[in-house]
């Protein structure tokens, strides 16, 4: 997986606004989203999903989120 | 574990709840579509300290309190306590003392902007106006990478800092309650009239902020953020809490026969269209550059953010500076000075606006 967007830190949007920059821009069809707030990991997941892809895991790692996500097959 | 408060129908729940909540608030001695403005209420708390001095405005507001301690409840409970700070600490200080002045000069925040509309205040409509049109202008420079910086993550020490403050002044309050006709028990400033004389029963009052603290720190409920991920992500989620809140306050005004529409004589309210619209601008372009608007705030230094806590000191400040330096409204009007802060107030938003950006590394970890 080789794209991954590390909004640790950052307070919403930015995190929403890095993650759906990443989805437009990269060729990838997955890639790894970092945040460490559940109000981000939240609105990251919702706003992915409007994007038609899909949040395939989330693991907690400390103090940190990890969202696994990938395009959805059309 | 799933969050149901964050669903769509969780959101449109809360937002009922505080909507049917302040309209009750309001039939129980709040002040006049005021059953809950954080931007007055933090005003008033701010007149209860002495911070400024002007006599109609002055009562430790116990929602306020209670808006974090539920807060915090709620994040101690659900394990979302991160103490945390370090983004941009001073910016957003003046950010919340100009987010205040704004709001002052329009007579309320965004939640008392749809508690007014749904009261039937007309000049809601222009408060509203403005409150968009300054999101939008923060939306813009979100779009061109604004950002205050990363957070740290703190010792829990610091996360308990507002709430213990707050709770500080629940104990000050009990410790030199009200009394009727009395400007002042021990060191704490009461109204003895105006809005700072009218109030909801202590418990009420405190019942019905912790309430809301607890579910809107669930359901991260945002005024401001309602219209920005509209305008940032045609995103309605958090703008339907919003809907269900004008809608249920509505109602229940109704019902209370507190529904009267009109644009002149409304309570606390004036009719200068233009600054009602310009405040709004302020206090909506000065929560979006923030992140959030000051109920968000309130809520977010509950779960331990020491940059919200920050913005909330800024605005009680911004409270005082507005009252001691004429820049706030009253029913007779704008204030001698208020026209000149906004404009101040404006052109420093503008300045952090551009500035304010940080190298983004997206890539390796």
């Amino acid at each position: 997986m080789s794209q991954t967007v590390d909004a640790r830190g950052l307070s919403c949007p930015q995190p929403v606004l890095m993650a759906l920059d990443a989805i437009k821009r990269s060729q990838e069809a997955e890639m790894e989203v970092f945040v460490d707030t559940e109000a981000s990991r939240e609105n990251v997941s919702r706003a992915v999903e409007s994007q038609g892809w899909k949040v395939e895991s989330i693991a907690t790692e400390g103090e940190t989120f990890r969202l696994e996500i990938r395009k959805a097959a059309k | 574990m799933k969050n149901v408060f964050a669903t769509r129908w969780g959101i449109i729940a809360v937002g009922a709840v505080i909507g049917a909540g302040a309209a009750m608030l309001q039939y129980l001695g709040n002040p006049g579509n005021m059953g809950i403005c954080v931007a007055c209420f933090e005003r008033d708390i701010a007149g209860a300290v002495g911070f400024h001095r002007a006599a109609v405005v002055q009562y430790m507001r116990p929602e306020i309190i209670g808006f974090v301690l539920g807060s915090l409840a709620a994040a101690l409970a659900f394990k979302e306590f991160r103490p945390r700070g370090g983004s941009a600490p001073i910016v957003r200080f003046f950010l919340g003392v100009f987010a205040m002045i704004g709001a002052l000069v329009f007579l309320g925040c965004p939640w008392r902007a749809m508690l007014r509309l749904a009261g039937g205040d007309g000049n809601a409509i222009l408060g509203l106006i403005g409150l968009v049109a300054g999101v939008w202008i923060g939306t813009r420079f979100l779009k061109k990478g604004y950002s205050l910086g990363r957070t740290q993550k703190l010792a829990p020490a610091a996360g308990w800092v507002l709430p213990a403050v707050f709770a500080a002044l629940f104990v000050l309050m009990l410790i030199y309650p009200r009394a009727e006709g009395v400007e002042k028990t021990g060191i704490l400033f009461y109204s003895v009239k105006g809005p700072g004389a009218m109030y909801a029963p202590l418990a009420v009052s405190v019942i019905a902020g912790l309430v809301i603290g607890f579910i809107a720190q669930r359901s991260r409920f945002c005024t401001m953020g309602a219209f920005r991920d509209l305008i940032l992500f045609k995103q309605v989620h958090l703008f339907s809490g919003v809907v269900a809140l004008v809608i249920s306050a509505g109602l229940v005004n109704l019902i209370l026969g507190q529904f009267q529409p009109g644009f002149a004589g409304q309570p606390v309210a004036h009719t200068q269209h233009v600054w009602n619209a310009m405040g709004m601008v302020l206090a909506g372009l000065a929560f979006a550059l923030a992140g959030g608007c000051p109920g968000r705030q309130l809520f977010l230094s509950g779960e331990g953010d020491g940059d919200a806590a920050i913005f909330v000191l800024g605005m009680i400040v911004g409270a005082a500076v507005s009252h001691n330096f004429g820049l706030a409204s009253s029913p007779a009007g704008v204030g001698p000075h208020g026209i000149a802060a906004v404009v101040i107030g404006l052109a420093v938003c503008l300045v952090i606006g551009f500035t304010m950006k940080q190298p983004q590394t997206g890539g390796a970890r």
